[in-house]
């Protein structure tokens, strides 16, 4: 009896899990499809990137190229970009070599800081740029298979191989609004000097310049020396170029004046140089006689070896002016100070805009910046030299024009979120 | 005779200089090999030069001993350890150690040059405090200026000056990044187009003086 009841109850169970597994599955139905779809999804491998492009990198000297491509829909930090590369011509991606990968979310065309003139595609397109180096080697002139490849986990869409030849190339156009804007500043100034030619131009006073009568006055009427210094680079720098010419106009006054000039060098060419220019200047103020072959002397290349002689002569021979002309470092404070407490007066022209600071706290007058450049022309007042004076003024009135103008436009194209502002910004980048 | 003191001179600068600037704006390795080789030549004159340097500073220091001139033992120590560091030099081939022992050549280098050079360096820490001293005693508006913005940085750059005005850091950072770097750009826009426009007067041939002067 027992056992009779207990077979019934088994029966019933086993009906009741029936049902139930039963209504379960109809209930279940209309979503089993989904996962079914899913399942299939995960396993399918990834579509290939779309839209490859492969060329040599433009504007470069070659050992490189470039890959463009479409943003795909799993572009993501989980995704990533392998770049496969191989020499010849290969279609078969299995056999190139992975030489970068990255995340699917980076390497976009704005990253790249190539302006709009020379842009390979729109800013949301991938853009790889594979150089020579790390292990890579692109030889000029030799064809390469190259392609790019999406992965995500153990799935791979492998875009089809594309040939391309890295070569070098003549001609940077990233720099041709550099290019423009330095023939654009060459015309002004040949515009301005030819302008100058016809009429005069009114100079502003510059009281640094001005004191060099003064200075050598005042060395002439003490009986001691003039002490001129052309700083720590060579001829090949502008500010030791400029230095140099200023010599000339100084030591045509102290031939002038029949005062004794001591020009200590850091670089024997610019002693060479700077010896023809003193010859001359002697020579123009037809005191040829008075010129000393060792007034221009070289000391040492090495800074604080240097920086110790001159400070030694400023203490013997206590001179009554030191000029302090070209690019200075450390040593300037070093050098001005020591003259500052010999009370000589003190005169400096430099472009080094870190070692100004310690020029105005120990010069009596200090050339900053442009004013060394300009001092040739004022001291000369050529129409020449004052031409190029007035071209560099009309040079920095359109910078300053560019720089309102850029505010404005990148103000703009952040307000408005448009990208034309930039069009304009690009081509006033690079002025250097 | 002229000609070969100034037109051929011009001539060379001349075409030096507009190959050199197109030079910047052509990347192709021909060009790049071009400036390296230049480069070399540059070392090459500057090595010559560099004999007419010391011929220079070997006449200037003779001169004054033969006669005798004030502070003429300083050159005859200028020509004895000249000439010392020279034969030592030759000595130790030009080598500062061998198998990881000094040479006497290293020992002068390390040992005389280099504390020589730090004692000259150091002097620096004190010529700067005496500069500030005669600067910032406000004498002027514009030291009264130069003084309170330097005390601002000064505070905001120490770790107890920020903890004494803790405005200082904020005030300090606003003083550089602002103020200070606006008119370091102005002036380096300034010094940029003195550097072109310089460039362009000595590749045209407008600005002679640097050959001797003279308008011939």
């Amino acid at each position: 009896m027992k056992r009779e009841t207990f077979n019934v109850k088994r029966d019933y169970a086993r009906s009741a899990c029936g049902a139930v597994l039963l209504l379960a599955a109809v209930l279940c139905w209309p979503v089993m499809p989904v996962y079914a779809q899913y399942a299939d999804q995960t396993k399918k491998t990834l579509s290939p990137p779309q839209d490859v492009r492969a060329f040599d990198t433009p504007s470069d000297g070659g050992g490189s190229v470039t890959l463009v491509w479409s943003p795909a829909p799993y572009d993501s930090a989980a995704t990533r970009y392998q770049i496969l590369l191989r020499e010849g011509t290969v279609s078969d991606p299995m056999a190139m070599t992975v030489v970068a990968e990255f995340p699917a979310n980076q390497h976009y065309v704005r990253e790249f800081k190539w302006p709009w003139w020379t842009k390979p595609a729109a800013g949301d397109q991938h853009q790889f740029t594979l150089r020579s180096g790390k292990g890579v080697e692109l030889k000029n002139g030799t064809v390469y298979s190259i392609t790019v490849a999406a992965v995500l986990s153990d799935d791979r869409g492998v875009a089809q191989p594309l040939t391309v030849t890295p070569q070098p190339n003549w001609m940077n156009w990233n720099q041709i609004n550099n290019l423009f804007l330095a023939l654009l500043f060459g015309s002004i100034v040949f515009y301005a000097i030819r302008t100058a030619r016809k009429r005069e131009i009114f100079l502003r006073r510059i009281p640094g310049l001005d004191a060099v009568d003064e200075a050598i006055g005042r060395a002439t009427e003490l009986g001691k020396p003039i002490l001129y210094l052309t700083g720590a680079h060579d001829m090949s720098d502008p500010s030791t170029i400029a230095a140099a010419v200023i010599l000339g106009r100084v030591a045509k006054r102290t031939a002038a004046y029949e005062t004794d000039l001591l020009v200590p060098h850091r670089d024997p060419i610019t002693m060479a140089v700077c010896q023809e220019i003193t010859k001359q200047a002697y020579l123009e103020a037809g005191k040829p006689d008075l010129f000393k072959e060792d007034a221009n002397f070289f000391i040492t290349s090495d800074q604080f070896s240097y920086t110790a002689a001159v400070d030694g002569i400023m203490l013997r021979k206590k001179p009554a002016a030191n000029f302090f002309m070209g690019a200075y470092f450390a040593e300037a404070l070093l050098l001005t100070e020591t003259g500052a407490s010999t009370g000589a007066i003190q005169i400096a022209g430099t472009d080094s805009d870190h070692q100004l600071p310690f020029f105005v706290t120990t010069c009596d007058y200090t050339l900053i910046g442009e004013e060394l450049y300009a001092a040739s022309a004022y001291l000369s007042r050529e129409p020449v030299q004052v031409g190029t004076l007035r071209g560099q003024d009309i040079g920095k009135a359109l910078i300053l024009g560019v720089l309102a103008a850029g505010t404005v436009l990148a103000t703009l194209g952040v307000m408005l979120d448009a990208p034309w502002p930039q069009l304009f910004l690009d081509l006033f980048k690079d002025v250097k | 005779m002229i000609i070969l003191r100034r037109q051929v001179p011009l001539l060379i600068t001349l075409i030096t200089g507009l190959v050199f600037a197109a030079q910047y704006y052509v990347p192709h390795p021909a060009s790049e090999q071009m400036l390296t080789s230049v480069t070399k030549w540059l070392q090459i004159i500057g090595g010559f030069a560099l004999v007419l340097g010391v011929s220079s500073l070997f006449h200037v220091h003779a001169v004054k001993i033969r006669r005798k001139e004030a502070g003429w033992g300083y050159s005859f120590v200028l020509y004895v350890s000249m000439l010392g560091t020279i034969a030592v030099g030759l000595w130790s081939n030009g080598k500062e150690a061998v198998d990881g022992t000094m040479t006497a050549f290293g020992w002068i280098y390390n040992f005389m040059m280099v504390p020589l050079q730090g004692t000259m360096f150091a002097i620096l820490a004190f010529f700067i405090a005496s500069a500030a001293y005669r600067s910032f005693r406000a004498r002027s508006r514009e030291a009264a200026v130069l003084l309170i913005a330097a005390v601002i940085v000064m505070m905001g750059r120490v770790p107890l000056g920020e903890y004494l005005i803790p405005i200082s850091g904020d005030l300090s950072q606003w003083i550089l990044n602002v103020l200070n770097a606006s008119v370091r750009r102005a002036i380096l826009i300034g010094v940029s187009l003195g550097t072109v426009a310089l460039s362009i007067k000595i590749i045209f041939g407008m600005e002679r003086s640097y050959l001797g002067g003279g308008k011939e």
